[in-house]
């Protein structure tokens, strides 16, 4: 089991992700250690694949754009070594399973031990299914952050007990414009969770807004932001970095501002 | 058991299978796995699906005694199993009749469903119209430029034709796109799987109700000549008609299962869809099996003359199949299977579906290294009407349809 659990103590988490090698290498290294140093928790890394089936066109742009620089999990690694030069800030990977199966199950999760790589959030890698990787996450302890939905129901009890690190909770179905509708089930699926385990949640999917992400703290113990931050990415390129440290501090402020609400 | 090929209570064929989907779809497959087990026997069910298949599809097809091709390839006696013949032209039918009558138990309203050749489109808005449900389909835009006539014939039954334009465009996109669009929708959305791939139960499902075409064959080959065939040979892109025709002979040791895949422009190239001869074991559309990608996972983008076998995975019994040498897997390049497609016109007055002709191709091999005695039965999976224009502009002539 990682320190990922203690990230939650203090504050609202704020969960950041970006897409490895979008733009380039030194662009998401400086992109993370500028989100470390403005207020993130958590840094999510996204390792590309071909095939991303639960990403929207925001990510699945952004990974072909890593594509064009030939982004392997190997040069990702690399990455992260020169993030850690600058930064201890609490990582994890967002990846589809067959990335880290073809690399090996053990050999990934040394690597991400050696890293101080300190969870795997992996969409296409349902409870059901982790059996094959959760030996090895557990021998470097890795922790495999579970997904939970609108949709999961009688499900959530076993997930919720078997959880480390955060629960990821996954705000909707993924239909644009329903988000607002989805808030009153959200509060009820937290507390679901909350029944079963003490783990921390984390709300994500769709949040674009401080607004939104401050009223998402107000549920759950953080929020998860992917397309937003990958959009200002897409949008500045080589410059992203500052404008990420600006986001970041808006976004920081939301959340601490929902604390202060609590 | 590592090389076992029956299915396990976990949704595994030894090494191969399982439920590898977000989570999001996990309930709603439990649902589908529990109803799908309780009509698997429930007689009621299958009498529903019996009378479909009699009055609706067509079925029994023809197992058709091929004598032209025999004599002409002077070995084995061929037979043709005749799905071309079935209500809209393929195999597809069979497993679509009974999903979708799975799906009206579940409540369902709506099918969606994924697309190449369009076969399994047009089979799904078939089944959709005569049930009173919606449906929408999704399709590669490169399968929708090289094969209009179905995006057609789909309009014209009264389902939405989506073109797919992100990735290579084709056959792999389209299942990408219908699984983001099940994802988003799931309440009164059933995705109809269209071939013997995706999570358990899919490919559980796409194996029982394709199984009538090798029980079928079965029966009318002991009828004709008492006896099994000495060989089963189908084309295998997901591989359903394959699952379908070796289904019931793959506790018969004698019969020789062959799948013949998609070997494009040659198995030495890149454009290529011969999963099980180049691929190597990886999880992807929901299941753990055999898919071409390279060495970080990611997967290839292939190439088939044929818009139906053009994917690069096969389904996970196929790959136990392979594993315990229980079915061999061929590849066939375009130029053989339009050889084929030529060839079985000409000699047989059929014309075939490019698809179909990867398996008939093979039998041209085979036959006359084959004693006399020996019987093949080779699965025409489907028609070639649509292929006409596709392969004429592989030969070089640009017919404007």
């Amino acid at each position: 089991m990682s320190n990922l659990k203690s990230v939650f103590k203090n504050r609202k988490a704020f969960i950041p992700f970006v897409v490895a090698d979008d733009p380039d290498f030194d662009t998401t290294v400086a992109n993370v250690v500028a989100l470390a140093n403005n207020g993130a928790d958590i840094v999510e890394i996204g390792i590309p694949f071909s095939d991303p089936v639960a990403d929207g066109p925001v990510i699945q742009a952004a990974d072909l754009r890593a594509f064009e620089n030939d982004v392997t999990p190997t040069k990702i690694f690399a990455m992260v070594a020169e993030i850690r030069k600058q930064t201890a800030i609490p990582i994890v990977f967002l990846t589809y399973l067959n990335i880290v199966f073809k690399y090996g199950y053990d050999a990934f999760c040394q690597k991400c031990q050696a890293l101080q790589i300190d969870g795997l959030v992996i969409p296409d890698m349902p409870y059901e299914s982790r059996t094959d990787l959760a030996p090895f996450a557990d021998k470097y302890n890795i922790d495999l952050i579970p997904l939970i939905t609108p949709t999961s129901g009688h499900r959530i009890e076993k997930i919720a007990q078997a959880a480390t690190g955060f629960i990821y909770v996954v705000s909707s179905l993924g239909i644009t414009g329903q988000r607002d509708s989805f808030d009153e089930k959200l509060t009820d699926l937290v507390t679901e969770i909350n029944k079963y385990t003490t783990i921390p949640t984390a709300i994500g999917f769709g949040i674009h807004t401080p607004e939104q992400a401050q009223h998402m703290a107000t549920i759950a113990d953080g929020a998860i932001i992917g397309s937003a931050i990958v959009d200002i990415v897409a949008q500045y390129k080589q410059d992203a970095p500052t404008h990420l440290a600006a986001y970041a501090q808006t976004m920081r402020q939301a959340l601490d501002n929902a604390t202060e609400k609590v | 058991m590592k090389n076992s090929i029956k299915l396990d209570k976990n949704g595994y064929y030894g090494e191969f299978g399982g439920k590898y989907i977000p989570e999001t779809l996990m309930n709603e497959l439990e649902k589908i796995d529990q109803a799908y087990h309780h009509l698997k026997t429930d007689p009621k069910f299958q009498e529903e699906l019996t009378d479909l298949l009699r009055n609706y599809a067509n079925r029994p097809s023809l197992l058709y005694y091929a004598k032209n091709m025999t004599d002409d390839l002077g070995g084995a006696q061929i037979y043709l199993k005749r799905e071309d013949l079935n209500h809209t032209g393929a195999h597809k039918i069979n497993n679509v009749l009974g999903q979708a009558l799975v799906a009206k138990h579940l409540g369902k309203t709506r099918l969606i469903a994924e697309t190449g050749a369009g076969q399994h489109g047009v089979a799904t808005a078939t089944v959709a119209a005569l049930l009173g449900m919606s449906c929408e389909v999704f399709m590669g835009k490169e399968d929708t430029d090289r094969q209009r006539l179905n995006v057609y014939r789909m309009e014209l039954l009264g389902a939405k034709v989506h073109s797919v334009t992100s990735g290579s465009m084709v056959l792999k996109d389209a299942v990408n796109a219908t699984m983001q669009e099940w994802a988003s929708r799931v309440d009164d959305t059933f995705y109809l799987m269209g071939s013997a791939v995706g999570p358990y139960p899919f490919p559980e499902m796409v194996h029982d109700f394709q199984s009538v075409i090798s029980k079928e064959t079965k029966i009318q080959l002991a009828a004709q000549k008492h006896q099994l065939p000495d060989m089963v040979v189908a084309c295998v892109g997901g591989g359903s008609n394959a699952i379908g025709s070796f289904a019931d002979f793959i506790d018969d040791p004698t019969v020789q299962l062959v799948g013949a895949e998609a070997a494009g422009r040659g198995i030495d190239t890149k454009d290529t869809a011969a999963t099980i001869e180049l691929g190597s074991t990886g999880i992807f559309h929901g299941m753990k099996s055999i898919f071409l990608q390279d060495e970080n996972g990611q997967i290839n983008p292939v190439y088939s003359i044929s818009a139906g076998l053009d994917y690069p995975g096969v389904g996970p019994e196929h790959s136990a199949l392979a594993k315990a040498n229980r079915a061999q897997y061929v590849g066939i390049t375009d130029d053989e299977a339009v050889n084929a497609f030529e060839y079985i016109a000409k000699q047989e007055g059929i014309i075939a579906a490019i698809e179909s002709c990867h398996a008939v191709a093979y039998v041209q091999k085979i036959a006359p290294k084959m004693r006399k005695d020996q019987i093949i039965v080779c699965t025409l999976s489907g028609r070639g009407d649509k292929d006409v224009s596709s392969v004429l502009k592989y030969k070089g002539v640009d017919l404007d349809v």
